[in-house]
Parts: C-alpha cells; structure tokens; sequence
C-alpha cells in the first residue's frame, strides 16, 4: 500500500505543473465518469436491454435451435481455455514458465466475475444464467486441464491441437447454418453480436492471406503483378466501405449466375473480406519494409528458395513488426461491421435499431447505444489485449537470456 | 597451411556487369580459385570487390562473360541456381543472422529445411560447430542479445552447417570493434587450415599475409594484380596496386 502511495506521487505529484495537470484531469474524469454513472443508476431505465437480450445476442435465431449457439459457444470456451493452458505450459524455451503468473489470477477473477454478474443484471432466469456459471467453470476447467497435462505433449501432438481451432470453425458454420441432419437456418434469421462476431471473424480471417499476397504482389518483380496489386489496394483504398457494400449487394447478384450468388449476409462478408484485405495488404508492406535486404541474401545463400526464404525468414519478421497496425485494421474492420445496418443486415447495431423503432421502447436510445458501446469495447480490448501478449510471445529481445 | 590442389572450384572469365540504373560495376573481371585455396582480394572502395564475390553464388547476376562454380556453370537455369547456393556459403559483413531465431536454430534451419537433414542430427552437429567457433554456451539466446563478434562468429558456424565446398567472406571484420575482429579472424585462420576453399574480401593485411595462398586487387571492375602475398606486398608488379598499398600500409 505505501510503495503504491509512493508510486502515485512520483508519477503523478512530482512538479508542481504535474500536481495541476493531474489534479484537473482526475476532476474531469469523475464527474465525467460520475455522470454517466448518475444517468445510468437512477435515470436510465434497462428494461428496454433487459428485454431484448437474446435478441441483442442472437437475433431472431429461431428459439428452438438456439441451443446450437450455446453447444458452439461451450466448446469455443473449451477451446479457448485449453489454448490459454497449453501457451502457459509451453513457455518460449527460454523463459521459465510460470502456469499462474498474476495477469492471469487477474483475468480468471475478472471473468468470473462477470459470469456473476451479467446474468444478475439482465436478470436472466436461473436456467440460462446457470448456463454462464457454466461457461466460467468450462473455461477454467479446460486452462487447468491443459496446464497440467500440456507439458507431457509431444510436438506433433501439439501442432494437432493448434488445428482445432480451424476445425472449430468449420462445425460453428455447420451449427449456425444447418446441414448434416441440423435444420438450416437461413442467414436472414441470423442477428445481433452473433452476425457482427461471425462477420468480422470470417473477414479477418480471410482478408489476413489476401492481403499478404498482395503485398508481396506490390513487390514483386514482375510487373502485371505488381500493377495488378497497386491497382486494387488504391482502388478499394480510394472507396468508402458504404458504397462498396451496396455495390456488392448488386452486382454480385448481377455477376454470379442465380444459383450461385451468395446470400446477402455472405456478400457482405466478402465485401468487408476484400476492403480489409487492402488495408492489411499496406500494414505487411510497411512490416516488409522493415526487414532489411540482407535477411533475404543470407536466406537465399543458405540455398532456401524464394517462398522457403519468405516463410521462415522474412515474413515472421515482417508480421512481427506489421502486428500493430494489423490488429488496429482488425478493430477498425470490427466497428466497420455497423455498416452492415445500413444495407438492411441486423447486426449488432441493426438490431438496436429495431428495438428502439419499437414505440414501447421510445426515448430509450441512451440504454441501447451504451449497451452497444460497452459490447463493442469488449470486444476490442479482448482483440488488443490478446495481440500484445502475442506481441511480447513474438518478440525475441524481451526475453531474458538463457545462461 | 594445407596446399591446394589442381581441381577448380571457381572460373571467373571476363565477367561483365551492369546494375539497372546502368552503371557498369565489373568490366572483365576474371579469376580462378582452385580447391582448399584461400584467396584474399583487396581494392578501393567500389571497385566491385563485393559485386564480384556476390556473382559466385548468383546473389548478383551479371551480363557477359562466363563462371563455373564446382562444375556447375552459371546460368539463368534456377536449378543451377540452387545448386550452387548449397555448395558455396557467404559471411556477410552485417553478419545477417535471423533475429527471431535462436543462436542453434540460425544454424539448424537451412540444413534441415533444404537438405531435408533430420533434426536431432543437425543440431548434433551445430552444436560441435559452436564449440569450433567457441560460443556453445550462447546455443540459446537469441542474435541480438550477442556481441558483434559472436554474431559473427555464428553467422560464420551458419554457412558451415550446410557443409559447404566454397566459403564466401565480404569484409567479416569490418563492422566490427577493433578487439572483436581478432577472435573472427582466428577463427577463419583455423578453417583455412582445412580442405574448404574460401575467398575473403577483407582489408586486414596481417590475415592476407599469412593465411592467404593468394592475394588479388581489384580496381574500377577489373582484377589488376594477383599473387602470392610476400610478391603482392613487397613487390608488385602494378603501379595501381603500389598507390593502393600506399594508402593501406
Ligand atoms: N544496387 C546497385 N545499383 C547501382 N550501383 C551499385 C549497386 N550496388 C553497387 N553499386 C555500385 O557498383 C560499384 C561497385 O560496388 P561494390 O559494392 O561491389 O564495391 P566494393 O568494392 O565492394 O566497395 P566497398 O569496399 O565499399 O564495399 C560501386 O560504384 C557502387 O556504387
Ligand atoms: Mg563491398
């Protein structure tokens, strides 16, 4: 407790000028903070998010099916527990592993904490927050599981349990869209943070090797290639998104014979997909940018072909550096996924306005925008707090030496 | 000092060079360096000493004239390429290590990835090759937490690894701090005792003198002056290479 006395006052008490500086700024942030706190304790009423919970997570998912959702997002809790476990136990080669280091005391209580919590706030009933009781214990369940028994792992069983999550992927598309003996459920019954997640992870994903080919397109040495990638990136650099997503509303449907023409919510994805990856293609360059040519040389005088020499050598480094400014295009893709209301999709923000059209819900726009805002910033720093431990997993002068 | 035989391992003939803004670096140059040689080539900054070395291993290529490396002919034919990129190795002055990769997997990488090696085997043999150069002690650490020497001396047990015939060295010392370039130079002076054939650009003196078989000068993309290394610094026969020894020496 003292040294932390000690600690504020050297950091922020040390000049007078810091002493007026922080004390001004602490004043603003309360009563900012107070004030919404204020509205949002007495004057705001909930009933409006209280109300449409399931809708805000799931859209008009139909009711009976909606037990697909949970069955998917379990084992995404399973799976995430058992990676966080597993990146525990298997620490750099160089770096003691510690299996609860304080970061992570941390996260479990804050997680629990919110598995309590939001359940009593939305006053959900017994059965469905029971279900969240859950998924915390799930989660922790599966990161003590794979800390105790990841070290004894081989390294080929280790890389088998990285393409879970691809795998993964693949039966949540099978759990939310139907299909082997599932009743299909058409995307246009798809809604809420259920759309905005599987949008904006379908984009990430995909938009993440579009635009590494591009930008080695942009440096490549031949020239249909390099003018083909420079054409694109400037090209959908230079349209807003809007646009572009209502573009691709049409004429994809004009483009693709009847049969083949994605769904509205695919062809949006694929818009977001192909704008992102232009954005991302110009972060790898700027990475390539900064590996020096004789990272090449050497690779290449060792006898690695050229995709050898990318693979193992440049692009590793290249990503590293990019990292930053890839993770801020995934945030930015993620809050871009709000355009979708305006070509008619009912995600997250879509749905909010639905619900505020609804005129028993009149004047409750400060609730639902919060709500949102207060969703949107999860996610958000889930996406920034994860890249910066992969941030400091990646880099090798972090790490104490080893001798 | 190994003598070496008759067998060439590399044939420079007139090679000509034009870099793609125009500039001609290499203007005929020509050298042959035969097997377990060591052959030192020394000139003035851009005089094309690294041009030239780079040609070897098709870091470079070049317009006219020809080079055969270990039997293989130079070409635009990439399986060439390749091949001779596995029989000759290169020490770059900025060392070049893989920062994002430990001081054993800089070693280990190319070995297994290009000659399919097996994994334990070659970091067996990494490891011997550390000890050679003497840092078997940083196996784990990574390149930047290295001195410059040692990097060095890394970048030197790397290009060992893929057990090359030919090693290529452009000015080792040179980006290094006066009391690190004696440890690299011993360690090169302990290679050229073996078989392995090695040309250095380099402007240490003392290392052509006693551990080169042959000395070169290069000037403005040509070779001017080669011989043994008491003729080249007692008595060469060019004037170009009298004003070159009379700025160094
Ligand atoms: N990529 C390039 N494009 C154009 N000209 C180049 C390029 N690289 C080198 N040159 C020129 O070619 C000439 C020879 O360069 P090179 O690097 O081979 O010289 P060097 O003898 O190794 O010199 P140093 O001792 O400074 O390393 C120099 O005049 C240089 O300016
Ligand atoms: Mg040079």
């Amino acid at each position: 407790m003292n040294s932390l006395l000690r600690r504020l006052r050297a950091e922020l008490f040390a000049t007078r000028t810091d002493t007026v500086l922080s004390l001004a700024l602490i004043t603003m942030l309360s009563l900012g903070a107070f004030g919404v706190l204020r509205w949002a304790l007495t004057q705001a009423q909930w009933t409006v998010v209280k109300v449409n919970s399931t809708l805000f997570a799931v859209g008009r998912y139909p009711v009976e099916q909606q037990w697909r959702l949970w069955l998917l997002t379990a084992l995404l809790v399973a799976a995430s527990g058992a990676t966080w476990g597993l990146l525990r136990a298997h620490p750099r080669p160089d770096r003691t592993g510690v299996l609860w280091p304080r970061n992570d005391r941390l996260a479990v209580g804050l997680l629990g904490l919110i598995a309590l919590a939001v359940p009593w706030a939305l006053e959900l009933s017994l059965a469905i927050a029971s279900r969240w009781w859950g998924l915390a214990v799930l989660l922790v369940l599966c990161r003590w599981l794979a800390g105790r028994f990841g070290p004894g792992l081989s390294p080929t069983g280790r890389r088998l349990a990285a393409l879970v999550w691809p795998l993964l992927y693949l039966v949540g598309m099978v759990l939310i869209s139907g299909g082997l003996g599932l009743v299909s459920v058409s995307p246009s019954e798809w809604g809420g943070l259920m759309l905005t997640l599987l949008a904006s992870s379908f984009a990430i994903l995909l938009c993440f090797p579009i635009g590494v080919l591009l930008a080695l397109g942009r440096r490549s040495d031949l020239p249909l290639l390099r003018w083909g990638s420079v054409l694109y990136i400037e090209f959908i650099r230079g349209a807003p998104l809007i646009t572009l997503l209502f573009l691709g509303q049409n004429i994809l449907g004009f483009l693709l014979p009847g049969g083949l023409a994605p769904d509205r919510v695919w062809r949006a994805a694929w818009v977001l997909t192909f704008f992102a990856a232009a954005y991302l293609a110009e972060a790898v360059r700027s990475g390539l940018a900064a590996v020096p040519r004789g990272q090449l040389e050497a690779a290449r005088s060792l006898g690695l072909s050229y995709p050898k020499a990318l693979q193992h050598v440049v692009l590793p480094q290249a990503l590293r550096v990019a990292l930053p400014a890839m993770v801020g295009q995934f945030i930015s893709l993620l809050q871009d996924t709000t355009l979708l209301s305006l070509i008619g999709l009912l995600e997250l923000l879509g749905t909010a306005r639905t619900v505020m059209a609804n005129p028993a819900f009149l004047g409750r726009n400060g609730e639902v925008y919060l709500t949102l805002a207060v969703l949107f910033w999860g996610c958000c720093a889930a996406l920034g707090l994860g890249s910066r431990a992969l941030e400091r997993r990646l880099d090798p002068h972090a790490v104490p030496s080893a001798t | 000092m190994s003598q070496p035989s008759n067998e060439l391992m590399i044939e420079a003939r007139g090679v000509e060079k034009w870099y793609p803004n125009g500039f001609q670096a290499l203007r005929g140059a020509s050298l042959t360096v035969r097997r377990g040689e060591v052959v030192v080539i020394m000139g003035p900054s851009g005089s094309g000493k690294s041009t030239f070395i780079r040609t070897f291993n098709a870091l470079e290529d070049f317009q006219k004239g020809s080079i055969t490396v270990d039997g293989i002919v130079l070409s635009d034919d990439l399986r060439n390429i390749d091949a001779v990129r596995r029989e000759v190795g290169m020490v770059f002055q900025q060392f070049n290590l893989f920062p994002h990769l430990s001081v054993l997997d800089n070693l280990t990488l190319a070995p297994v990835l290009v000659r399919k090696r097996p994994k334990a085997e070659v970091e067996q043999q990494a490891w011997a090759l550390l000890e050679r150069v003497g840092i078997a002690e940083q196996a784990g650490k990574f390149p930047g937490q290295l001195s410059g020497g040692q990097q060095q001396r890394v970048a030197i047990a790397r290009a060992l690894c893929m057990e090359p015939r030919i090693l290529l060295f452009d000015e080792p010392t040179s980006a290094l701090d006066p009391e690190m370039v004696r440890e690299v130079l011993e360690v090169m002076q302990n290679l050229a005792a073996d078989d392995i054939t090695m040309v250095v650009v380099t402007h240490e003196v003392k290392f052509a003198r006693h551990v080169a078989h042959r000395v070169v000068l290069m000037a403005e993309g040509e070779v001017v002056e080669e011989a043994e290394p008491e003729v080249f610094f007692t008595n060469p026969s060019h004037q170009r290479t009298r004003r070159f020894l009379d700025q160094i020496l």
